[in-house]
């Protein structure tokens, strides 16, 4: 069987298509480098909803905590707080079962129980609450002359917001929401672990790494291959990310531009 | 537990409870949450001490060297974190094993990887095939443990390299002025001063570390994540004293408030700590405090 019929055979496996039964013995290379990559389908569609989704709401949520009004700020800063406080993936497991006795009590509930929908809703929240705080840090960073001149020139209310405040937000928090949503891919890989089930054995790339490490009892193949996706999925994410961080600043010199730094210590 | 546990089903409301949250199997979810502890306690200094190696040879003059700790400081960066703790356990097991297989049966002429097999031989399986139950629970919590400091080591290295950076040139260049040799600049001037710089980020890291320990689950190791789904899961009055229904949400939503109560308390802890670090260092934080007192 030649490299080609395994990636017709595996390619799309992730999602269903194609060959049902998993290679149970005989691994080759070509075998863990397409099955592995079809599982990357299921992070990259984790990571781009969530993060597509959790960026409207962030917005919303950080402009809440930066509100004056008690009733608006406790809230979003009480959200904020649970969803970063815990570890992602203490709350993938409540969410699970949570949508598992809700599914008892209204049937209506129970797409939430497969991984697509519940872990994308889980993936969701988090997101939002760990980039509203990026946000937020940003609104409180906006230089207040910004501000003053919206007011001389006679902006209020929404108009402020959309033309001053709003951008000004964006192109402060962008260097660490990139960060963000490196981290936010990363953490996709945790949803099938945390139990959501693999529904007939689809799973994300690192189900497939770890069934295969399972299967051969050799770690060496299998993990640097995942690692290998991740660093060229890192790599795109920081191209995107920086074209869209010169198109923010392209106002500015060139010297005061701020590029994006890769800051690690981010793991949930 | 209580003396008036010895029959369950006649009891109802606080005292069923005090009874049911007593039983041996709670004990056990109870042992779980002071092995995480131990584990922070054991992982936090290991850690540190890695990532302090790896930050001063990134930082060193001989090439090879350098390299490898740029590479390890880098590791963490593209690749999830679960996955070197998946990749990691089973790695250091099979690269212990085959130390002790290469020292203790030279004679062996097999391979050692047949097929999808790892076979080493039987004087160097670790733990020995006959050695008592707690040993091999202490072997997969101390993989775990390393586990944890290599990755953890990583970050903190970043951390560190990032603080080495941070401490003025000038003060480097007074102690090049004053005579010292490299090494003696290094630990008399830049290591007591770069904790200011990095005392944020490893805080932060300290953050981190709690919110990762239930991956001690992924290890193989009994920890809370266990224990939960265990003692949640639908009781049978066959089998069991205290009959129930799927409780494994609240299980879980137990942990997450365990864990908020946790994070909430480090971060007023480490609050407390920054402000006396800060006291009449000539930073902005210390500036603002000076300012308020007076």
């Amino acid at each position: 069987m030649s490299c080609w019929d395994t990636i017709a055979d595996y390619g799309l496996r992730s999602i269903g298509i194609g060959e049902r039964l998993l290679p149970t013995e005989n691994f080759t290379l070509c075998q863990q480098f397409t099955l592995i990559g079809s599982g990357m389908l299921w992070n990259i569609y984790f990571g781009v909803l969530a993060l597509l989704a959790g960026f409207f709401f962030a917005v919303a949520l950080a402009v809440g905590k930066a509100s004056q009004s008690r009733l608006i700020r406790k809230p979003a800063e009480w959200f904020i707080f649970v969803f970063r406080g815990s570890p992602l993936f203490i709350q993938f497991f409540f969410a699970y079962f949570l949508f598992l006795s809700l599914k008892q009590v209204i049937p209506f509930f129970s797409p939430l129980t497969s991984a697509w929908l519940g872990a994308l809703v889980v993936l969701f929240f988090n997101t939002a609450a760990y980039s509203a705080e990026i946000f937020h840090g940003a609104l409180q960073s906006i230089p207040k002359g910004d501000l003053e001149a919206a007011d001389a020139y006679g902006m209020s209310g929404w108009s402020r917001f959309r033309r001053i405040t709003f951008p000004t937000m964006l192109r402060l928090a962008w260097p660490a929401y990139t960060n963000e949503a490196i981290f936010l891919f990363h953490a996709t890989t945790l949803v099938f672990f945390s139990g959501f089930p693999a529904w007939r054995q689809k799973g994300d790339a690192l189900y497939y790494a770890n069934y295969f490490a399972d299967k051969t009892f050799n770690p060496f193949i299998p993990y640097p291959i995942l690692a290998g996706y991740f660093i060229l999925l890192t790599l795109c994410i920081v191209g995107l990310y920086g074209l869209a961080n010169r198109h923010l600043n392209r106002h500015l010199p060139s010297n005061a531009r701020r590029p994006i730094k890769l800051r690690p210590t981010l793991l949930r | 537990m209580f003396s008036y546990c010895s029959d369950p089903s006649t009891l109802d409301g606080l005292t069923w409870l005090s009874c049911y949250l007593t039983t041996g199997k709670h004990m056990g979810l109870y042992v779980s949450v002071v092995t995480v502890l131990v584990l922070l306690a054991v992982t936090a200094p290991v850690a540190l001490l890695f990532g302090f190696a790896g930050a001063a040879s990134a930082r060193s003059r001989i090439a090879p060297l350098r390299w490898f700790g740029k590479a390890y400081t880098a590791i963490v960066r593209g690749v999830p974190d679960i996955a070197f703790f998946l990749f990691f356990v089973i790695a250091l097991d099979q690269g212990f094993e085959w130390i002790r297989h290469k020292i203790l049966c030279s004679d062996w002429d097999q391979p050692i990887r047949q097929g999808s097999d790892f076979v080493v031989c039987d004087a160097a399986k670790l733990p020995l095939s006959s050695s008592p139950q707690w040993v091999h629970e202490t072997y997969g919590f101390l993989l775990a443990v390393l586990t944890f400091a290599i990755v953890f080591g990583a970050f903190a290295a970043n951390v560190l390299f990032g603080a080495m950076r941070a401490v003025p040139r000038a003060q480097m260049e007074t102690a090049e002025a004053y005579g010292m040799s490299h090494r003696q600049a290094f630990w008399r001037i830049m290591v007591p001063q770069m904790w200011v710089y990095a005392l944020p980020g490893l805080s932060n890291l300290w953050m981190v570390l709690i919110k990762a320990t239930p991956l001690l689950f992924l290890l193989g190791v009994e920890d809370i994540v266990y224990w939960a789904r265990e003692l949640g899961g639908t009781k049978n009055a066959r089998f069991t004293d205290y009959p129930h229904g799927d409780w494994r949400m609240w299980y879980f939503l137990a942990l997450l408030v365990f864990y908020l109560a946790f994070t909430k308390v480090s971060e007023i802890v480490l609050d407390k700590i920054m402000k006396k670090l800060t006291h009449g260092q000539a930073t902005a934080a210390g500036e603002a405090q000076r300012k308020a007192a007076a």
